[in-house]
């Protein structure tokens, strides 16, 4: 498979296979005008098998969408085709509107316009707590 | 920052013990808070029926000088219109002083708190909290036992889904010298991240299927209804049926000085001939559950000004 190399935008790299498309909706990328390149279950030394983003365009990329579905992937800011930035990502404490809470109890699910906010509940697992029902939410969920 | 009442253990066990003693002042002062709340409005926002947990909030109310506005249920409110939670709560905090409300959604009454411009007290959210029904709990182990500690705590029924009891051990669970005893069929037993969270907690708890095997052993006996439709085969229903209801001959083992609870309405779980002794406390359980109320209007009110 052959990919061009970017010039100006971005490489998520080390995303736990399975979690691209995660990432890619999230960060609404499907609404973006340039390239996306989703690369799922590459080799990876470190991770056995592992997804690749890229964005050909520097585009005001949300980090704590990625971190609170993805912790361990990196982030690497190319341009002009030189990396600029690599940045290992960190857990938030708290996400407001990127996880939706699966519980058809909670009260996130009729509300009209409410703030979706999870609160970190293990840092080692990256569980998130919703704020409001107290509902668990895995990364693989 | 406004105080409200949403989860029983957002309060430090010294919160709750001030709330108890403040309870047990109104009861033996009752004429001291008779105008406590004068001029003040509670309104209760029930989007779902509760007959007890309204008029428990109300007669708190009432006693205390004070006046109740609100709703019944949703079809009596601007929610069927299809008014948010947020919304409701910004127009009636201009109304009332405080709010109750009850809702099925579970987290709603933290939406509330969100928005409102008044304390918001839980008076139970889905399958999620009910915390005032906890402090009526604390309230009758504290008066009936005279003590919060060195305690061997038995809870027995539906402990999977009995959110009242969920709530009981983790408030409970943050006083010395606690133990539990759960008593329930293998398939409503207590969930997963309590069991984690009481072994973190380093809390002692056994888990037993009869009543019968461990009643002698009990400092309180917290009973809780069992439905038939909770459980996975009639064979398991029809084995241990009897091992959840309460009667005066399963009752003879146990200790002089047993508190039998139960957060009612009780169905068939505990035998009206039980009523009689000593022991029962439930209806009991229910004044405090009032006057804990009371206290709680006070104190948040307080807190408020």
């Amino acid at each position: 498979m052959n990919i061009n190399e970017i010039q100006d935008g971005y490489v998520i790299d080390h995303i736990h296979a399975g979690r691209a498309m995660r990432i890619y909706r999230h960060l609404e990328l499907d609404k973006l005008d340039c390239s996306v390149a989703i690369i799922e279950n590459a080799k990876s030394n470190r991770m056995g098998r592992k997804d690749i983003i890229k964005i050909d365009e520097l585009i005001p990329l949300n980090i704590e969408v990625i971190s609170s579905i993805d912790s361990g992937a990196t982030v690497n800011t190319i341009k002009d085709g030189v990396l600029i930035k690599k940045q290992r990502l960190t857990v938030p404490e708290r996400v407001v509107n990127v996880l939706k809470c699966k519980n058809p109890r909670c009260i996130t699910q009729t509300e009209q316009e409410i703030q979706h906010i999870f609160v970190l509940a293990d840092r080692e697992k990256a569980t998130y707590r919703c704020y409001y029902c107290d509902t668990l939410h895995k990364p693989e969920d | 920052m406004m105080k409200h009442m949403l989860d029983i253990i957002d309060w430090t066990p010294e919160e709750l013990d001030a709330l108890m003693d403040t309870a047990d002042d109104i009861i033996a002062h009752p004429g001291d808070y008779a105008d406590a709340m004068r001029r003040k409005k509670l309104a209760t926002l029930f989007y779902e029926p509760s007959t007890r947990t309204r008029l428990s909030f109300e007669a708190a109310m009432l006693e205390l000088g004070g006046h109740v506005i609100g709703f019944a249920d949703a079809a009596a409110s601007s929610a069927s219109k299809g008014e948010s939670v947020a919304d409701t709560v910004r127009v009636v905090g201009c109304y009332a002083d405080i709010i109750a409300m009850r809702h099925p959604k579970e987290g709603a009454p933290t939406v509330a708190a969100s928005f409102s411009p008044v304390p918001i007290i839980n008076a139970g959210d889905g399958g999620h909290h009910h915390p005032t029904q906890t402090l009526a709990d604390l309230l009758t182990i504290r008066r009936e036992k005279g003590r919060m500690n060195q305690l061997v705590i038995g809870l027995c029924g539906d402990l999977q889904f009995g959110r009242t009891v969920h709530s009981l051990m983790n408030a409970m669970a943050r006083y010395k010298s606690i133990r539990f005893v759960l008593i329930s069929p293998t398939e409503l037993r207590i969930p997963e991240y309590l069991r984690e969270g009481m072994k973190q907690l380093g809390v002692p708890f056994t888990e037993v299927e009869k009543l019968e095997d461990v009643i002698g052993t009990l400092d309180i006996l917290y009973m809780t209804r069992v439905q038939r439709e909770r459980f996975f085969n009639e064979a398991d229903y029809v084995r241990l049926k009897d091992s959840y209801i309460l009667t005066p001959d399963k009752l003879r083992p146990a200790r002089r000085d047993l508190t039998v609870m139960h957060p009612l309405p009780r169905v068939n779980e505990i035998s009206v001939a039980v009523d009689s002794d000593p022991r029962a406390c439930y209806f009991k359980q229910v004044l405090y559950g009032k006057h804990m109320r009371q206290a709680l209007i006070l104190k948040l009110m307080e807190a408020a000004q």
